[in-house]
């Protein structure tokens, strides 16, 4: 039972589908923002166990990226070369907000040639605080306070609804996250191993594996 | 002299020199090194920027002074005959966003080409980054388009040398001059177009580095009336634009012929009294 999404892009017969089985979870803390993105990646019966599906665009900036695996590693260094470039030309790094537009644009100029299939979220720091940015394969933009893509969006969504305030901390963070995954280990039909979580604060980016077995809330 | 250059001739240099029989600033041997943009000459310049550069010098003057509260951008207009209608079209300032506005001196069908690109650069980077193009940014992009045009392509140097005033959010208030050749200053005060040399050095000895933009028009006037040709200075001749923030907004305003009137009686009226 696939959704209209789906149906559409199998009628137009798209390369090969965004298939949304991937989960990818951005939640907007108080001076930080959070992503955490499942460390899955599988095409027809081929799994990658460690995927690392969260690149860092600079030191306070960071792009998770679900869906094709080439048009993923492909677009997210294009992207992080393209905002290294851009601070080595001018001597100033973008701001979050001019990433994600950066970003944005550059799906929507491929989209009628020869798109990327992914969906991004990007989340930053900068002098007007964390922001996170929710973009989609079809080269939306929206900027949230959480995001999710994938199934899983179906489940986790609801609990963020609930639980989610304005100024988390990271261990606040944390906690809420696990809430998430605790949600799609008991209801969602693909079983994530891991997650890998990635925080990202104007002192730079910290890396956490967590390991949902180990996810008792 | 190669009857196939394309650039700016020596000719009436070279009518004047032969006429009065001395040595013309350039030696014979420029002559043959004129004519091709793309080349140097044996003692290592181009000359064809160069003579554009000299068409600017005959343009009228334009002036950039930067203070804190903002930017005054004052320019000369070249009215050549009582006919013309004057209408609401400027020949000296233009817009570029609305955060960042120019002041041309030089050959102004050149300077359409270019200020035309300039907006398209603007408009560009707005739409893929969503925030307002960094000054310097514009700045750089034109000049590499004027400098493409000293080296390849076998076209001739544009003969616009550009004033631009701009604010962005993380270098503030900026004031850049750029040239034929492609270089480009950031400027507290500066000079373009005729008689320029005089205008930079009266700045030079009467800017302040806390001025108000009030005393920065002052001098603006100050120095336009002493470096234009004509003794007596009126409204008709001046085109003052003013760069500001307001409301957490870039406003550009052109000065209206009511306030430009007032200015200039208020200075020369200053200036009596410090006589």
């Amino acid at each position: 039972q696939m959704c209209i999404r789906d149906s559409i892009n199998a009628e137009y017969g798209t390369k090969d589908f965004v298939n949304n089985m991937e989960t990818a979870i951005g939640i907007k803390l108080k001076d930080a923002v959070l992503i955490a993105v499942n460390t899955d990646c599988f095409r027809s019966i081929v799994k990658l166990n460690d995927a690392d599906k969260i690149k860092e665009l600079d030191r306070t900036k960071i792009l998770a990226a679900v869906g094709e695996h080439g048009d993923r590693e492909a677009f997210c260094e294009y992207i992080q070369k393209n905002v290294s470039l851009y601070a080595i030309r001018n001597n100033l790094a973008l701001s979050t907000q001019g990433a994600a537009n950066f970003t944005r644009h550059e799906l929507a100029h491929a989209l009628r040639s020869g798109p990327y299939n992914v969906n991004l979220l990007l989340g930053g720091v900068d002098e007007d605080g964390p922001s996170l940015y929710f973009m989609d394969y079809l080269a939306s933009l929206n900027k949230l306070n959480f995001a999710v893509h994938g199934y899983s969006s179906n489940f986790i969504l609801s609990t963020l609804d609930k639980y989610y305030k304005e100024g988390l901390s990271v261990e606040e963070g944390f906690h809420l996250l696990r809430l998430c995954i605790n949600e799609l280990k008991k209801r969602f039909l693909v079983r994530n191993v891991a997650f890998l979580v990635k925080v990202v604060t104007v002192a730079g980016v910290s890396v956490t594996t967590l390991n949902v077995e180990d996810v008792q809330v | 002299v190669s009857t196939q250059s394309t650039g700016y001739k020596v000719g009436f240099w070279a009518t004047c020199c032969n006429s009065l029989h001395i040595l013309s600033p350039f030696t014979v041997m420029a002559r043959r090194y004129d004519s091709r943009t793309t080349i140097f000459s044996p003692e290592g310049r181009l000359h064809q920027v160069e003579y554009a550069m000299e068409a600017i010098s005959h343009a009228g003057a334009a002036i950039g002074i930067l203070t804190n509260e903002g930017i005054v951008l004052a320019a000369e207009k070249m009215i050549t005959s009582k006919l013309l209608e004057q209408g609401t079209s400027s020949e000296k300032m233009y817009k570029l966003d609305n955060h960042v506005a120019c002041a041309v001196a030089g050959i102004t069908a050149d300077a359409n080409i270019l200020i035309n690109y300039a907006r398209l650069a603007t408009q560009r980077f707005l739409f893929s980054y969503q925030f307002p193009m960094p000054v310097e940014q514009l700045v750089q992009q034109v000049c590499d388009l004027k400098q493409g045009y000293t080296q390849y392509g076998g076209q001739r140097p544009f003969g616009v040398s550009f004033l631009y005033a701009g604010w962005d959010k993380h270098d503030g208030f900026q004031l850049y001059q750029s040239d034929p050749s492609g270089n480009y200053g950031g400027w507290k005060a500066t000079a373009i177009g005729k008689n320029n040399s005089n205008a930079q050095s009266i700045l030079k000895q009467d800017f302040k580095e806390d001025m108000t933009l009030k005393d920065a028009q002052q001098l603006a006037v100050k120095v336009l009336s002493k470096v234009m040709e004509s003794t007596t200075l009126s409204s008709e001749k001046l085109e003052f634009g003013v760069l500001t923030r307001q409301n957490n907004k870039t406003v550009f305003r052109s000065l209206t012929k009511k306030e430009l009137d007032e200015l200039i009686k208020s200075t020369t009226i200053e200036n009596t009294d410090a006589k």
